[in-house]
């Protein structure tokens, strides 16, 4: 038996592994999203989608559609169709909090979220895991909602409507109408198909192996009684990062058994560590990445010292050779954040062609987040523990889809 | 206003509590103290009234014996190793509502306290009696525990009873212990200003371990921190001000047609991009504003009462 687990193990690491709780690409190398997108059975989101996109909701696509930042997606197509035709959908998404430390990364799939909301005028629910960090991460039941609580702080100030916008924490909500959908996606997943989907063990506790149902329901309307009353074939789309792809798997699954329609799925590529693509950006090391709570001193030192550059060793030689733009992270970061499309071209263009040097890049990119940062610190200042009681209140939302 | 000494001690009484009083002339330090009030009488406390970078308070109040690491406490809740220092005299007057010297847990009875976060010593609990200020410090009263407990239960707050002493490791596994009692708001006091410079004679029954750090700030942050939290202030007006954002997006669109006319060249290419940021910023502007209304209604309609028929 334990002979056996060793090899399984070997091999995993000899192939890229992307789940819920772990991301690692082949031998240390860069995630290989073609192969992700063909293991995990969704399709790419191209130029055609993203220009219907602009046709229905007037107005230019998010800078991640239009730099390929959510590059994958399930079913699409069909909510664009039938937002045409005048059905409407709503959005579904959310954060595991695990720590008070937000970083940019984190903020991705909300600033995206927060696009989607105002360009389709379409309500939206947010899911804190708080339940599932406890379990997780072995933190107190109390400790998991504190975090939640602040957690949905920084959320707010990415600017959701509150008149559009429910948040809810599982250990606040789940009971009642979610609850019984809950025991209806329970009914149809087998022990072992949890098991092979999550990679669950004999070893791991039973509050672990009946946790994906909580992230599964709120992809069904009926979950949500005050919110969506007798609109049972209301369509979800959920924003979400491709490692929470097999949640979804397992939903898009069990729906039709239930008479739910599937929900549909939008998903980014991972944001990478500022060391670099093979980085790995975590809570422990506070120069692995930017936080909510860096200041603009902060930003350039570490834009400065830790941040992975593609120049050359020598002007000189960056003169002749260029940039390696395949590795350099100011100008990945760029792209991510940086609105101006032309802009952005022109520095790749003389950037790799070495006229443009690393610090021009890097003080750019200092300018761009440090805005975004304050930006961010001041609407948070802003948002006061009554605010996040609206937000989380379990109410109406009249004005949903104006 | 302040709670008064009288309006304390009438609410003790109402509460039922058993306490005995103790008059004697102002005391600043528990030494004072002490030589008025016999240990005897029950255990003598010191009580520490600090803040946190992000302004928020706390008091601990422990036993004289008790050692207090205040690096070990800071860690513990989550703030880092130098995440605390006394607070300003300000802070004492604007929250706690008490002179020098008189830090006190029952200080928290004041509304203006709501934010500030009590932690009790443990080693209250094995004392037949305790003592504290009344809000005063010419009077001490001598009491149980559950007399403290009592009180504070009756203005809603839960009494939190800590090892002061404990030096638990803190890591990605191992969460702060005392996170968990960090206030959620915090506090904007406005003569903040003033809060480095010059008054750092912290209450003298304070453990004065914490004088080191702010002797030793930069000059520079003084005024850098004073001008960042008055720019705060104006800024947060404008989500709920009407005049204060009409005032907001006027700076911000004057700025943007000045900095277009300083420009000059290729002049509309720009002002689409940047008429484009200006879209998005303001829009976000707009709606924190929304989301503050809706909150202060909301607000309204959880504490309106209904119609009197």
């Amino acid at each position: 038996m334990e002979v056996d687990k060793k090899d399984e193990r070997e091999s995993e690491s000899s192939e890229q592994v992307v789940n819920p709780w772990e991301v690692s690409a082949k031998d240390g190398g860069k995630i290989d999203y073609d192969k992700l997108i063909d293991k995990f059975g969704c399709q790419r989101l191209d130029e055609s989608l993203i220009d219907r996109v602009q046709r229905l909701t007037s107005r230019q696509p998010h800078v991640f559609l239009r730099r390929g930042v959510f590059f994958a997606h399930r079913d699409f197509n069909e909510i664009l169709d039938a937002y045409e035709k005048g059905d409407k959908f709503y959005l579904y998404t959310g954060r595991g909090p695990s720590s008070e430390a937000l970083h940019l990364g984190h903020l991705i799939p909300f600033m995206f979220t927060k696009y989607l909301q105002e360009a389709f005028k379409v309500p939206l629910v947010i899911q804190l895991t708080d339940d599932e960090k406890c379990m997780w991460k072995n933190l107190s039941v109390e400790e998991s909602q504190r975090l939640a609580r602040e957690n949905a702080k920084d959320i707010i100030a990415c600017g959701f409507d509150v008149t559009k916008t429910f948040i809810f924490s599982d250990f606040d909500y789940v009971g009642g109408a979610f609850y019984k959908n809950m025991v209806k996606v329970s009914k149809c997943v087998t022990l072992n198909k949890a098991m092979g989907i999550f990679g669950f063990s004999g070893e791991d506790h039973i509050g672990k192996l009946s946790f994906p149902p909580v992230q599964a329901v709120p992809s069904f309307p009926s979950s949500f009684p005050h919110l969506f009353p007798g609109k049972d074939n209301l369509r979800c789309l959920i924003p979400c990062a491709i490692d929470q792809d097999p949640y979804f798997r397992m939903t898009r699954d069990v729906a039709p058994r239930l008479g739910y329609s599937k929900p549909a799925l939008i998903e980014s590529s991972f944001f990478p560590a500022l060391q670099g693509e093979n980085g790995k950006m975590s809570a422990s090391d506070p120069n692995s990445a930017i936080y909510v709570t860096d200041t603009a001193k902060d930003i350039k030192n570490k834009i400065n010292r830790y941040a992975f550059s593609g120049g050359q060793d020598s002007v000189e030689k960056h003169r002749e050779l260029g940039a390696n733009l395949e590795v350099d992270i100011p100008v990945k970061y760029l792209s991510f954040f940086l609105e101006d499309d032309s802009e952005l071209e022109h520095i790749k263009k003389e950037y790799g062609e070495g006229r443009m040097l690393t610090g021009e890049v890097k003080k750019r990119l200092t300018e761009v987040l440090t805005e975004m940062v304050e930006r961010h610190r001041r609407s948070r200042a802003a948002v006061t523990d009554e605010m996040v009681d609206a937000f989380m209140a379990v109410r109406p939302l009249p004005s949903m889809f104006e | 206003m302040g709670f008064s000494k009288d309006q304390l001690l009438n609410r003790l009484q109402e509460l039922e509590i058993d306490y005995t009083k103790y008059e004697h002339p102002p005391v600043l330090t528990v030494e004072a103290q002490a030589k008025y009030v016999s240990s005897s009488e029950g255990a003598l406390s010191k009580n520490l009234f600090f803040k946190d970078k992000k302004h928020r308070y706390y008091i601990v109040s422990a036993m004289v014996d008790t050692k207090v690491d205040m690096k070990v406490l800071s860690q513990r809740l989550g703030l880092g190793k130098g995440g605390v220092r006394m607070a300003p005299e300000e802070a004492l007057a604007q929250l706690l509502q008490v002179s020098l010297g008189c830090v006190t847990p029952f200080a928290v009875v004041n509304e203006s306290a709501r934010d500030v976060s009590l932690l009790l010593d443990q080693n209250f609990k094995n004392q037949k009696r305790c003592i504290f200020h009344p809000l005063s410090n010419e009077v001490s009263v001598s009491l149980n525990t559950s007399g403290l407990d009592k009180f504070l239960k009756s203005i809603e707050r839960d009494p939190v009873y800590v090892d002061l002493e404990a030096n638990p490791a803190v890591g990605k596994d191992q969460p702060p212990d005392l996170a968990v009692y960090v206030p959620s708001n915090s506090v904007v006091i406005p003569e903040i200003t003033s809060e480095t410079s010059t008054k750092q004679t912290p209450p003298p029954k304070s453990v004065s371990a914490e004088v080191k750090p702010v002797a030793s700030a930069k000059p520079s942050k003084p005024a850098s921190k004073g001008k960042s939290v008055v720019v705060e202030n104006s800024t947060l007006l404008a989500f709920k001000n009407p005049e204060k954002f009409v005032e907001e997006i006027m700076d911000k669109t004057s700025a943007l047609l000045l900095s277009e006319v300083a420009k000059g060249e290729n002049v509309e290419a720009l002002a689409e991009t940047r008429r484009k940021l200006l879209t998005s910023e303001l829009t976000h502007l707009a709606i924190m504003f929304k989301n503050t209304a809706y909150t202060e209604g909301f607000h309204a309609g959880k504490h309106s009462q209904p119609k009197r028929l």
